[in-house]
């Protein structure tokens, strides 16, 4: 059964680490994405599975068979292609069958499996059409028709909807992930979009600068962030610099200009260390004017922006940092431009990070 | 300045009125220049035919001769394309840093003079100081087999060209995507690389095929008496009417004769190849692919690619070069040398006329590239439509089939109508007229694997024509343009038949060299100070120099500096 595993592998371009010893296990039927920003070795990560480039170093297994050194046509899988990569001279159609055909199946078979991918992607007119004749969302189903008809178990994708409009988009990606569910594939897919693999994956892998940075489920991505970048990628945080000034159990933050708040201390970071206090904008409640209580912080309502669902505040706190916060849009009153305001967080949401070496733009630079 | 001169050709460029215009000068230049000069003293003397065709010995042996060049050119039209896409190949998919130069390599045949190359082949495999060294007599004679194997050698270099540029423009995607779906490598070369570059193959092949039936000054010399194709033919009329055996009438009946039937015969065959090209697919082949696996890995491609350079080396380039071996013997002895270096002697004579020749090709080639690129697009684009944009593909072709000696008849005839026209300018003209079919084919070809839609999200994006130009054709089509170049200036560098017949005074390298290789093989009266040694150093200097000069223009390119 295809477990995909990558073992220690680096990718070098010169003096580039396109891939720095990374090591991942994709489970059999496993629905698993890689996200990253631009240039973090998604693709590569990806081409090394299907073969199409040779890793530096390391191994790569799909099921029990090692298949670094074997040729892309051998390592049964499927891909799917960013630009879709529709051969030009062939119709929709054949570009469907070139998989059984090249497979030596008889052209019966080849036939009935055309058929039953394109029902699969619902997809029954112009397959006569040239791939210069057809719409995005329809060279998009073709391309996925034609990696499924050549009958991998793992399917490879690399940003397949990334040539879509956002609403195409939308719909199409709940129907790969149920053909990937209905024909028990392995499906490796690659975005750098946070909301699309957040919806559709079994698990993700986060990656940024040829380094696999945590690996979860959305669910954990989100709860738990390993590390500054993953809370900044994966939906978006507020960054409080600050000093730990007491350690144990709830310790104490000392944020700019004195302001103390208090935050959970699950790495241990000792007091007298510099830190980051991560909060992420839709765990918040806000009320007018000050009203002291417990985990708050006080401000003033600078900018306000409805977003449908929910009005986006930007405050100033009192000791000069700026904080989002997200509010319902529908549910609640809205506060006003100038308007005093206290924040309230939750303590066992808002996560205490080392401040990085690197520094915090840095850190969280996409 | 430069960008101000960038904005005025972009406001100029979305002016109708103004694209029509420099398509239709393109047209005109296209007809006057390049079309007409070729072919209008074959027309005019069409009725001299009539004497001609009242001697149904020499129309039988013309008919011969014809047949002859047909079935040569086919023949090594198709080994060239066998033999030079797994080089072509090899250039552009290996890993070796020394392609570059092997790339370069391959354009020598390009560059030698054809009368010298034909000199270099007949020495190399037929005189007694060539290979025939090896096996005591001489291995292959002259005849029918020495004029495949020339043949075979100066369009070798075509063939490289245009596939080489062809697969460097080529996406690597589509082939990616072919072996992801279970295609060993050589399944994904024949199902999916080859379909796509196909118009660049034709293009090929058509090249070639053409290039083979008009040559005539090299051919003459390996065809020896025992064998002639339609040049050889024209030539011995020639030489015939020279030595009184017949008549101006006959002479110039034959020639028109036999150069209007290569013409229409050819366009003929060139108006099927387009037709049919565009309509032949291979078969799928059920069944190979497995057959094709075994093939695939290391051990064939690494057979592949060794064949593919032992034919290249031994068949196209040592023989072309042997002529030019004299010159270590000339380095080593020194006073050749040091006489060359100084411009002594007959060598004064030799460094001008590399430098004509030299500033006549950059000349030739800037011209041929700012004449060729609007035709290109015409055709590859079908502006005025499908059937115009066929017959000016068709027609672009004529000066390539017709036989050099009667182009170069042709163009003194048409060119010295016209009086008060600098030489140097008509050079540039005849020049122009000869090479410009090189580029337009390579080009068109390139263009018409890119997507239209391309250039059309580039217009939406606000891009004028200029700029879509310049920021998606251009850098899409840059290594065909390269190659396109590279033809026009080699060819304008070697080419010798025409520009004897269209000067008097002006003496391009080529022309040099054949009045010393004649000296030397005693057809004319000797020069004094020309021998073997020197004709090997000239044709050595005159190699060694567009080596350089390509290898340099190829190093600029590759590292994306166009
Ligand atoms: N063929 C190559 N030669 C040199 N460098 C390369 C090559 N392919 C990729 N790289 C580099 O390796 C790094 C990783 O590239 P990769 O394509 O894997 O990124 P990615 O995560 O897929 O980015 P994107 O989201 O933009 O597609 C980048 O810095 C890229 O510039
Ligand atoms: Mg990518």
């Amino acid at each position: 059964m295809p477990d995909v595993r990558v073992v220690n592998v680096t990718k070098k371009y010169g003096k580039l680490y396109a891939l720095d010893n990374v090591s991942i296990t994709i489970h059999d039927q496993e629905y698993f994405s890689l996200l990253g920003p631009s240039g973090c070795g998604k693709t590569t990560l990806l081409r090394l599975i299907a073969g199409l480039i040779e890793p530096d170093s390391g191994e790569i297994y799909i099921g029990d068979r090692r298949v670094d050194k074997v040729p892309p046509e051998d390592r049964d899988i499927g891909f799917v292609f960013q630009t879709f990569a529709l051969f030009p001279h062939m119709t929709a159609w054949s570009n469907v069958i070139y998989g059984p055909k090249v497979k030596n199946y008889d052209a019966k078979q080849a036939e009935t499996i055309g058929h039953e991918v394109l029902e699969l992607v619902k997809l029954n007119e112009r397959l006569n059409a040239y791939p210069s004749e057809l719409s995005g969302g329809m060279m998009q189903r073709i391309a996925v028709a034609r990696a499924l008809a050549a009958g991998a178990k793992t399917l490879l994708l690399d940003e397949p909807l990334g040539q879509l409009d956002a609403k195409v988009r939308n719909e199409i990606r709940y129907e790969i992930r149920r053909m990937a569910k209905d024909l028990k594939l392995t499906a490796i897919h690659v975005t750098h979009d946070q909301a699309e693999a957040m919806s559709i994956s079994d698990r993700i892998a986060v990656m940024k600068k040829g380094k696999i940075v945590q690996i979860g489920t959305s669910q954990e991505l989100y709860m738990h962030p390993n590390s500054l970048f993953v809370a900044h990628f994966i939906g978006e945080s507020n960054f409080l610099e600050g000093y730990v000034t007491k350690a144990n159990g709830e310790s104490e933050i000392e944020l700019r200009q004195g302001l103390v708040v208090k935050a959970f201390n699950q790495m241990n970071i000792k007091p007298g260390e510099r830190v980051v206090l991560a909060i992420r904008p839709e765990t918040c409640e806000m009320k007018k004017g000050h009203v002291a209580s417990e985990n708050c912080l006080f401000g003033r309502v600078e900018k306000s922006t409805f977003e449908g669902i929910v009005v986006r505040y930007e405050v100033r706190l009192e000791n000069g940092d700026r904080f989002v916060i997200n509010r319902p849009s529908l549910t609640e009153e809205w506060s006003k431009i100038g308007e005093d305001v206290t924040i309230t967080y939750p303590l066992d949401k808002a996560h205490l990070f080392p401040y990085p070496e690197s520094g915090l733009a840095e850190e969280i630079k996409v | 300045m430069l960008s101000k001169l960038q904005n005025t050709l972009n406001s100029l460029s979305s002016k109708k009125s103004l694209k029509y215009t420099l398509y239709i000068s393109a047209i005109i230049i296209f007809f006057a220049l390049i079309l007409v000069p070729p072919i209008i003293g074959i027309v005019i003397k069409a009725p001299a035919m009539q004497s001609f065709l009242k001697q149904p010995v020499l129309v039988n042996s013309a008919l011969g001769a014809i047949s002859n060049s047909f079935i040569i050119a086919l023949i090594v039209a198709a080994l060239d394309l066998i033999a030079g896409v797994p080089l072509a190949w090899l250039i552009t998919r290996g890993k070796s840093r020394w392609l570059s130069v092997l790339d370069t390599f391959a354009d020598i045949p390009f560059v030698v003079p054809t009368a010298a190359l034909g000199y270099s082949i007949l020495l190399f495999w037929s005189s007694s100081g060539g290979i025939s060294t090896l096996f005591g007599s001489s291995l292959i004679s002259p005849g029918w087999l020495l004029v495949m194997l020339l043949h075979f050698t100066f369009s070798f270099p075509v063939v490289v060209r245009v596939v080489v540029g062809a697969m460097l423009d080529y996406k690597m995607e589509y082939e990616r995507a072919s072996r992801t779906l279970g295609a060993p490598p050589l399944t994904a070369s024949r199902t999916v690389t080859f379909p796509i570059i196909k118009p660049s193959l034709i293009a090929a092949f058509s090249l070639a095929f053409a290039r083979s039936l008009s040559e005539t000054g090299a051919t003459f010399i390996v065809a020896g008496l025992v064998f002639q194709n339609g040049p050889v033919f024209i030539q011995n009329l020639s030489n015939g009417l020279k030595a009184g055996t017949i008549s101006q009438a006959t002479y110039e009946g034959g020639t028109v004769f036999a150069s209007l039937i290569l013409i229409v015969v050819s366009l003929i065959i060139f108006g099927l190849i387009r037709v049919l090209g565009q309509k032949l697919t291979l078969p799928f082949g059920k069944g190979l692919p497995s057959f094709e696996k075994k093939l695939s890995y290391k051990k064939a491609a690494w057979s592949r690619n060794s064949i593919a350079l032992f034919v290249f080396i031994v068949i196209v380039l040592i023989p072309s070069l042997f002529v030019a071996l004299p010159a270590f013997q000339a380095i080593a002895t020194g006073s050749t040398l040091a006489q060359a270096l100084m411009g002594q002697g007959i060598w004064s004579s030799f460094w001008q006329s590399l430098f004509l020749s030299y500033s006549l090709a950059a000349i030739v080639t800037v011209l041929g590239i700012l004449t060729g690129i609007p035709m290109a697009i015409l055709i590859s684009r079908k502006t005025f439509g499908k059937l115009p944009s066929t017959i000016l593909d068709l027609l672009i072709n004529v000066p390539l089939i017709v036989p050099s000696i009667a182009l170069g008849v042709s163009l003194k005839f048409f060119w010295q109508g016209i009086p008060g026209i600098p030489e140097f300018l008509l050079l540039v003209f005849a020049h122009l007229a000869i090479t410009y079919p090189y580029f337009v084919r390579s080009m068109s070809a390139a263009m018409e694997r890119i997507n239209v839609d391309m250039e059309e999200a580039s217009r939406t994006l606000g891009a004028r024509p200029f700029t879509v130009f310049k920021t998606i054709v251009l850098p899409i089509t840059k290594y065909s343009i390269l190659s396109g170049a590279i033809i026009v200036f080699t060819r304008s560098v070697s080419e010798t038949g025409a520009t004897l017949a269209v000067t008097s005074n002006l003496v391009t390298a080529p022309v040099l060299l054949v009045k010393w290789v004649n000296s030397v093989r005693g057809i004319v009266a000797p020069i004094a100070g020309v021998n073997a040694l020197t004709v090997g150093l000239a044709c050595g200097f005159l190699i060694l120099f567009s080596f350089i000069i390509l290898l340099v223009l190829r190093l600029l390119t590759r590292k994306g500096k166009i």
